[in-house]
């Protein structure tokens, strides 16, 4: 953010998207599959950066406005027999709505009540789902068919359940979201969100309106984890209550932390580095996840600032 | 070899000694070369591998462990025999944490890394249905042995299996008539509120209506509960039966606290042994159980007559006459679903065999093998009884027994019938196109 100049940023970004449609052509086919899913889950940590990372507010109940997409996609296309396009829209609109509401009432708090606060309504809206088992199918979750997962643009219809095509789909939409973000931080509104994040008062003292700028930043982050639930149910054709649980709110947080708070590609690295951590630990030991505990604390030894901060405040500060 | 102008022809008259050491030479080069040893292998004795999505870590990791053991004493049993197709059978084995997201990421593993033959041995419902589509988009035949009902609801897909233990609707269906005729006609249910207690819920009440018993209550008691004694009032007071299905760790408190609330005259109770595999029938707190009646699978006691397949099963995956393992009697099993393993991983082996299986490319051809298996005998193979098997929804169909807790074990009391358990098919997976 030293760096005015836009050139670097974008080059950047734009050379990180190509990297990524080029390695769908030589990935194995496992690490093809893979990929396709972690980019998925990185719009989701994308998503949470933008408003843990940017404005500093800790939500703990992200998993609500991921599974909001989840379900508002995947129940449209089960229930309602809607289109791709369609059942898309609808998880975003479902997203942007729990947003809105959620925002008005936790943003009257701040700090560890804001923590607390959300994570409760994440609680709410967990439970909520098992209550309506009928429609959600409870714990065990539902199966999005697979003859419904087509997308039709114009007169061609795309099969999301073919691996080029969900890779391609995965990679549309973290090209477009991580496009977003950056524009949202190199955007005067996101140097608002900046400077609440480093001293609220003080930007109220400039004559911002704090409470406007942060309730957008919560529907637009919440939006965007929508977004990524949204192509999690249609891309991979299951919706479940395990991705409304607060191992969902907290896996976020994880990511973002690894690959750097407040970095536009931070929780790219940060989801990708974890997802192989466990990936490949698992193959070793039942303890997976004690080699996972045993990395996230080196890197909090090591790399407080996470992946990219680190290298950002070392090396790179230009990065965005 | 059949080409008579060829390198190889060894009938001709005219074989020069420069000739034969060619051949020689040719032949010692490609047997020594790393790419023909795998070729002829690939071909003849490379083995069948077998994806075992196995619960290690999450809340079903006490199932995992046992599922892990038995699927071991059949893959080492099936070997001894000479294997599948003459194949020996090698498990490769991958956690999903009990986690449907990470299930299918498994299934995507077995299907383009490890490139296994088939996928199998997932028992919970959500990472089973999680990882179907996973499956069925790899064409992955995909063996569970979950007990769900969701493979026979037809709402999977073609290549999800469950032929080595029956559904739970079939399970509860087939308890009605001995409840109604044995315990008592007015039935209060308990269960979780979720999807387990759900089937329980829904498939229960018509089941005794048609054997002229009732459900008059059913209380349903929320997964973050862990005190339960403000539900017992809700018990209609002419109950003659409760029927439980309680699952996981707060299992000990409910029986415990029910036991403080009805002291020593209590109305029959009825339960599902889920709630308590893995745990030891004598463990302190469940004393209460005793004298009352629980579905069981596969006994997890050695019965006075069982018969010689099912003592050598036993014998194999290494389960004393308490059905804990053998030099560990706290390490209790999953006696009640564990024998589905065994049963399963027969069910591929005929299956295969039918169907000439060689590779992944007759992965279509297994399914279809699959589909139309009819019966399975009771015996070494099937060890928990007979079967029949519905290749349209792709589930088994067997006897279930009735345990009752005496004397610090439980010993079988009544065996039903397979008829009992048996329902109209809710579809037909064999429309699919594979």
């Amino acid at each position: 953010m030293k760096d005015a100049s836009p050139a670097k940023p974008y080059a950047l970004h734009l050379g990180v998207i190509a990297l990524l449609f080029a390695l769908s052509f030589v990935l194995p086919e496992y690490h093809h599959g893979l990929l396709a899913r972690i980019m998925v889950l990185a719009v989701f940590a994308m998503g949470y950066n933008l408003l843990f990372g940017y404005v500093g507010l800790l939500s703990l109940g992200h998993a609500m406005f991921f599974s909001a997409g989840l379900y508002g996609a995947g129940l449209a296309v089960i229930h309602l027999g809607w289109s791709v396009s369609a059942a898309f829209a609808a998880g975003l609109a479902c997203g942007a709505l729990l947003a809105l509401v959620i925002a008005l009432l936790a943003l009257r708090t701040s700090g560890v009540a804001f923590m607390i606060v959300t994570m409760m309504f994440a609680q709410v809206f967990y439970l909520v789902i098992l209550y309506l088992a009928a429609w959600t199918g409870g714990d065990q979750g539902m199966v999005v068919p697979q003859s419904m997962r087509v997308l039709v643009l114009g007169s061609t219809s795309l099969d999301l359940t073919n691996p080029t095509v969900r890779y391609m789909s995965a990679l549309a939409l973290f090209s477009i979201v991580l496009l977003i973000s950056l524009a949202i931080v190199r955007s005067g509104y996101g140097r608002v969100l900046v400077a609440i994040r480093e001293n609220e008062e003080r930007t109220k003292m400039l004559g911002y309106d704090t409470f406007s700028n942060k309730l957008a930043a919560v529907i637009v982050s919440g939006t965007i984890c929508a977004g990524s639930g949204a192509a999690y149910a249609l891309l991979f054709g299951y919706v479940g209550s395990s991705f409304a649980s607060v191992q969902y709110s907290i896996l976020p947080l994880l990511w973002v932390l690894l690959g750097g708070a407040a970095t536009t590609l931070g929780p790219l690295i940060g989801t990708l580095f974890m997802y192989y951590v466990i990936d490949v630990a698992s193959g070793y030991t039942s303890a997976y996840l004690l080699i996972v505990g045993i990395a996230l604390i080196l890197l909090v030894l090591f790399f407080p600032k996470g992946i990219l901060g680190s290298i950002r405040q070392r090396w790179l500060g230009w990065l965005p | 070899m059949t080409d008579k102008n060829g390198f190889f022809d060894l009938s001709r008259s005219a074989l020069t000694r420069r000739t034969a050491l060619k051949v020689l030479a040719a032949g010692a080069g490609l047997a020594v070369a790393p790419g023909f040893v795998r070729y002829s292998q690939a071909q003849s004795s490379a083995p069948i591998k077998i994806g075992f999505q196995s619960h290690r870590t999450g809340i079903g990791a006490a199932y995992g462990r046992w599922y892990e053991k038995t699927t071991a004493a059949a893959v080492k049993a099936i070997n001894d025999a000479g294997g599948i197709n003459g194949r020996p059978v090698e498990v490769i084995i991958e956690d999903d944490g009990t986690d449907p997201g990470r299930g299918a990421e498994v299934v995507g593993k077995f299907a383009s890394q490890h490139k296994t033959d088939i996928v199998y041995g997932t028992l919970f419902s959500h990472v089973v249905i999680g990882s179907a589509p996973a499956a069925g988009e790899a064409k992955m035949p995909y063996f569970v042995v979950s007990e769900g009902h969701h493979v026979a609801s037809t709402k999977l897909n073609r290549y999800v299996f469950q032929p080595g233990i029956t559904d739970v609707k079939s399970q509860i269906q087939s308890m009605a008539p001995w409840i109604a005729a044995n315990a008592g006609k007015k039935v209060t249910q308990i269960f979780p509120d979720f999807a387990f207690g759900y089937d329980h819920r829904d498939y229960l009440p018509p089941a005794l209506k048609a054997q002229g018993a009732e459900v008059i209550a059913q209380i349903a008691i929320p997964p973050t509960e862990s005190s339960f004694t403000k539900y017992f009032p809700q018990i209609p007071a002419e109950t003659e039966v409760i029927y439980h299905v309680m699952v996981g760790p707060a299992v000990l408190t409910f029986v415990k606290e029910l036991g403080e609330f009805y002291g020593s005259n209590r109305p029959q109770l009825f339960g599902f042994i889920d709630s308590l595999e893995a745990t030891d029938i004598n463990s302190p707190g469940l004393e209460f159980l005793d004298g009352s009646h629980f579905w069981e699978g596969s006994p997890r006691y050695a019965q006075p007559d069982d018969s010689p397949a099912q003592k050598a099963y036993r014998a194999a995956v290494g389960i004393d006459d308490n059905g804990a393992s053998v030099g560990d009697p706290k390490d209790v099993s999953t006696a009640a679903h564990m024998f589905g393993c065994w049963e399963t991983l027969y069910v591929v082996k005929k299956a295969m065999e039918d169907a000439g299986y060689k590779g992944p490319e007759d992965r279509a051809k297994l399914v279809e093998a699959t589909e139309a298996l009819t019966e399975f005998a009771e015996g070494p193979e099937h060890p928990q009884g007979p079967k029949t098997f519905n290749g349209k929804i792709h589930q088994c169909f067997g006897i279930q027994n009735i345990s009752k807790v005496e004397g610090g074990r439980l010993n079988v009391v009544h065996k039903t019938k397979i008829e009992d358990g048996l329902y109209e098919p809710e579809g037909d997976y064999t429309t699919q196109a594979l």
